[in-house]
């Protein structure tokens, strides 16, 4: 019996050390604010929470050596049923640690909220995110550019994310510089985030949406800021035109989608992606601008 | 004529073609061996039709068993093709088989792996516990019990004809809905589920009703069983979260059917909607499964360290607290999905409260065995097994309900190592428990305790193996649901880590089949005749095993919590040898096959709506409505058993105890 116990706890040891020594953990090495104070919080959770995880963990183990039916020494009572003493503290002590969380849990469910601005004197960065099937599509609306499966942004700048989908439910999720947001068609998520060191995160859809999920991938560059305005110029002078047609064209589903650029997009498409869920009579294929014509023709 | 149905829908792919012909083949086996050994009859009368709750316990065991075996060769499949499906290779599952994989492996395991499971003991216990003689309503129990197995055959069918869902084992709209799902797949899910979930519902009803108001003279709500006290928290949030099930899949399926918009995208669906109501129903779901786990352990821990139960009042209470909790939090399954900061901070408290009585709970468990005597027979090595398991599980579980850390650790492996740490530590290693506690009490001998220990150590050891990587994984950002991924996360390693592990699982279920096949055939070796194995507390043990077709030969009186304890310590023999009184004829259900036929008829209607054949819904409806009808003008549902026959049963079991 001893023997297989022991023989247990090597192998579960064992298995724990080999993973944790052998891996590179993302969650917990955050390379932007909000995933560091996230990481943080897990951190302090956990710890609370050893408090009387680790207590308990010892208790199981004495009073099971102790009280073995083999140990004549140990006491016997039949009638230890009820204790007040012991109850109070059965009761409290779980009570104080989720109190304590608990203050934790408002503090930081309001400083962390995804849609809460980030305190900064520079300028922020919007970025549009739209999941489709199966691959996800990035407009800046500042630049008029776009991206397929990719994203890039300068480092230690404030990015606002504006999340919605065209496709079923996804979640917008880069581990390394923030927690995840839900993609959903009709509606508008936001997710704010500023990284804090220059490099290639992965990225991907979190919540399964269809046979080509797996492939919903991209990279998000973190980059100096001049290295972005050049990125920037570079996607302006590609060709590649994102229209209402093409847009058509994207959303069909697709596997492991490549990334694409577009030098130019075509006016208000993130919001009529939107608004399409939710009026009839919104037409993609039709440019903003055509309509504008009209309409002001029509005032004439 | 046939609806969607034509002989296209046969799977082509070899691996679903071999399960299904294995399937298949194990059927065939059966009804040859029927044939063979004559036993028609048999399994009609003494089966199908029965009443009992004994039997219709048994079955339910059955069925947890198989649909065990099933939802488990699912996740080996999983495991091995995560395993190969790294970087260039592709694994051998394509993502149209994978997925609906992943999504039978949780419809399966959650409904017709663990609620039966449940259910299963919960007939065989409850009644000898509260000294009834059956049930409530013995009929509608035989109705629960087929309407539960015509959902798992459902399920099963898909396999071989059609597909099941591709969707997760909620099916989250737009997904789900026909525009993402045009195929069988989410049909087959909704009328499995709407037929089995209909089953547990009148089943939670059936046993409301029997704690209530069958516990034997003397038996007050305070006197109660702590499992009998589990189970009624569990069948009371069965009677209010079920409903809540039926109606989102019946709004669900007027999307499909009926083109309605409920939950799409367009046409002022909200599928936000869908997510809120559906987990409004599965997180009391999960304390559906896990609160009936809680009592089996109280019983286990209170007799093998021959002490009460330390803190029974607080038990209840703290059951009573969990049962109401778990209604206030199922926004913490969804705190992505930007409900904001108010709303997310208010269900990430009331989550973390669930965790105080649950705390209390294992802190009585703890106190129970402070100056007890322990015996490590194998249902105690499931409980300790438990207790460690189930606090890290718990404690991973208050991390994730701190919202600002669930964006980082939701839809992340972290959080399948999370339900799985509490269901398998918890649930199943509960009901394992509670199966090895009971089994002498229902069949009349013991297992194994050598193999049972084996299978302890496979299962505890296996699931570390398989689900600490897991967790692990987590945090290096996999999340859940691939069928594929790159070589350069560094995830790859883990995952055969993991695979590992579910092989030591797999030798553990083995080993459980071993153990039950050969307790059968030598069974003769380990007869309980005492009635009392253990050495109990509680008044199941204070008649014979397996016990007579009437349970109790008198009305046990009861005036303390441990009565059967009790009488032996005041050294009074049980109610048993209390010769007395005079034996009573006693009244009792007749067996009736209407509840068979029915949910065959009820069977027939999920079938032809999942593939519009609507002419044979109308006829599965008319023969529903028509054994409905048989069974309310049937004025012959009951009898009497004659004195002289309990007499006689009871006199073979005196002369048996003697020997």
């Amino acid at each position: 019996m001893d023997r297989i116990k022991s023989l247990f706890f090597i192998v579960v040891v064992g298995c724990c050390v080999l993973c944790l020594g052998g891996c590179d953990l993302p969650i917990l090495n955050p390379k932007g604010i909000i995933a560091l104070q996230e990481r943080n919080i897990i951190l302090v959770a956990l710890g609370l929470m050893m408090v009387v995880a680790i207590p308990t963990f010892i208790m199981i183990f004495v009073f099971v050596r102790r009280y073995r039916e083999s140990n004549k020494d140990a006491k016997y009572d039949p009638s230890f049923t009820h204790c007040t003493a012991v109850e109070v503290v059965c009761w409290g002590i779980p009570l104080i640690i989720v109190t304590v969380l608990g203050i934790i849990t408002w503090v930081t469910s309001h400083q962390l909220d995804p849609y809460r601005q980030l305190d900064s004197d520079i300028k922020p960065i919007t970025v549009e995110v739209v999941a489709l099937d199966w691959k996800w599509l990035f407009i800046y609306p500042e630049e008029s550019i776009a991206t397929v499966n990719f994203v890039q942004f300068p480092v230690n700048v404030p990015v606002n994310f504006k999340v919605t989908a065209d496709a079923p439910m996804n979640s917008f999720w880069i581990p390394q510089l923030s927690g995840q947001i839900y993609a959903m068609a009709g509606m508008q998520t936001k997710l704010h985030i500023m990284a804090t060191s220059e490099g290639d995160y992965r990225g991907s859809g979190a919540s399964y949406s269809g046979a080509g999920f797996s492939g919903m991938k991209f990279v998000a560059r973190v980059s100096s800021r001049s290295d972005y305005n050049q990125w920037v110029s570079q996607v302006k002078a590609t060709k590649n035109v994102l229209t209402g047609g093409e847009y058509i064209n994207l959303i069909k589903p697709s596997f492991n989608e490549p990334v694409k650029y577009y030098g130019i997009v075509r006016d208000k498409l993130y919001d009529d992606i939107i608004m399409k869920f939710m009026m009839p009579g919104v037409d993609i294929i039709k440019n903003h601008s055509d309509e504008m014509d009209m309409s002001h023709k029509g005032s004439m | 004529m046939f609806g969607k149905l034509t002989l296209d829908v046969i799977p082509h792919e070899p691996i679903i073609l071999g399960a299904g012909l294995f399937m298949g083949m194990c059927v065939l086996i059966i009804v040859l061996a029927l044939f063979y050994f004559k036993r028609w009859k048999w399994l009609w009368n003494e089966w199908l039709t029965t009443v009992d709750a004994k039997k219709i316990g048994i079955m339910y065991l059955i069925l947890a068993l198989i649909m065990l075996l099933r939802g488990f060769s699912d996740a080996v499949l999983m495991r091995s093709h995560l395993m190969l499906s790294v970087g260039d290779n592709m694994g051998y599952l394509p993502p149209f088989h994978y997925d609906q994989i992943f999504t039978a492996h949780g419809v399966i395991m959650i409904f017709f792996m663990a609620m039966p499971f449940m259910f299963g003991l919960m007939n065989l216990v409850v009644p000898l516990q509260i000294g009834a003689r059956d049930v409530a309503f013995p009929f509608l129990n035989s109705f629960s019990f087929w309407l539960t197995a015509a959902g798992a055959i459902l399920v099963n069918v898909s396999l071989v004809i059609g597909e099941f869902a591709r969707t997760g084992w909620l099916a989250y709209p737009p997904l789900s809905e026909l525009a993402f799902s045009p195929g069988v797949g989410v049909d087959y899910y909704i009328w499995s589920l709407q037929i089995s979930g209909l089953g547990t519902l009148l089943a939670g009803i059936n046993f409301i009703v029997t704690i209530l108001k069958m516990r034997c003279p003397g038996m007050t709500l305070m006197k109660m069983p702590i499992f009998t006290w589990s189970v009624l928290g569990s069948m009371i949030l069965v009677a209010i979260a079920f409903p809540v099930l039926t109606v989102t899949l019946g709004m669900l399926g007027l999307d499909r059917y009926m083109d309605m918009h409920f939950f799409t995208s367009d046409f002022g669906g909200n599928q936000m909607m869908y997510v809120n109501l559906i987990w409004a129903w599965g997180h009391p779901e999960v304390y559906i499964l896990v609160l009936p786990a809680f009592g089996i352990f109280s019983e286990v821990v209170a007799t093998f360290s021959k002490k009460a139960l330390f803190g029974y009042t607080t038990m209840v209470w703290a059951l009573g607290v969990i049962t109401i909790l778990s209604f206030i939090v199922w926004l913490h399954h969804f705190f992505t999905m930007g409900a904001g900061a108010n709303v997310n901070a208010f269900f990430g408290i009331t989550t973390m409260i669930i965790s105080v009585p649950t705390g209390v709970k294992i802190f009585n468990w703890l106190f129970t065995m402070y100056r007890g005597r322990i015996t490590f027979s194998v249902p105690m090595l499931w409980t300790i097994g438990f207790l460690y398991t189930f606090v890290i599980g718990g404690m991973t579980g208050v991390l994730m309900s701190v919202p600002a850390a669930d964006f980082e650790l939701h839809n992340s492996l972290f959080l399948i190592a999370h339900f799985h740490n509490t269901i398998i530590g918890g649930v199943v290693f509960g009901y394992l428990a509670g199966l090895t506690y009971w089994f002498p009490k229902i069949f009349g001998f013991k297992l194994n305790p050598k193999l049972g220990k084996a299978t302890f150590w496979c299962w505890l050891i296996g699931f570390y193996v398989a689900f600490l990587p897991v967790y692990i994984l987590g945090f290096m950002g996999m999340t859940r649901r691939l069928s594929h991924y790159d070589a350069a996360p560094g995830w790859h390693p883990l995952l055969i880590v993991a695979a590992i592990g579910t092989l030591i699982v797999a030798i553990g279920i083995l080993l459980t089949v071993i153990d039950i096949v050969t307790s059968i055939i030598n069974r003769n070796k380990n007869l309980d005749v005492t009635g009392d194995p253990w050495n109990g507390r509680t008044l199941e043990w204070s008649i014979p095993s397996p016990p007579p077709l009437y349970n109790f030969a008198f009305t046990p009186h009861v005036d303390s919590l441990d009565q059967f304890w009790e009488e032996k310590q005041r050294k009074l023999k049980g109610n048993l040898d209390n010769n007395t009184h005079k034996y009573q004829d006693i009244h009792m259900p007749k067996n009736t096959g209407v509840g068979f036929v029915m949910a065959g008829f009820i069977f027939i209607i999920g079938f032809a709506m999942i593939w519009h054949i609507w002419w044979l819904a109308i006829v599965g409806g008319v023969g529903t409505l028509a054994s409905l009808i048989y069974r309310a003008f049937d004025y012959e549902t009951d009898y009497y058993l004659k004195a002289e026959v309990i007499e006689k049963t009871e006199a073979k079991y005196l002369s048996r105890k003697q020997q």
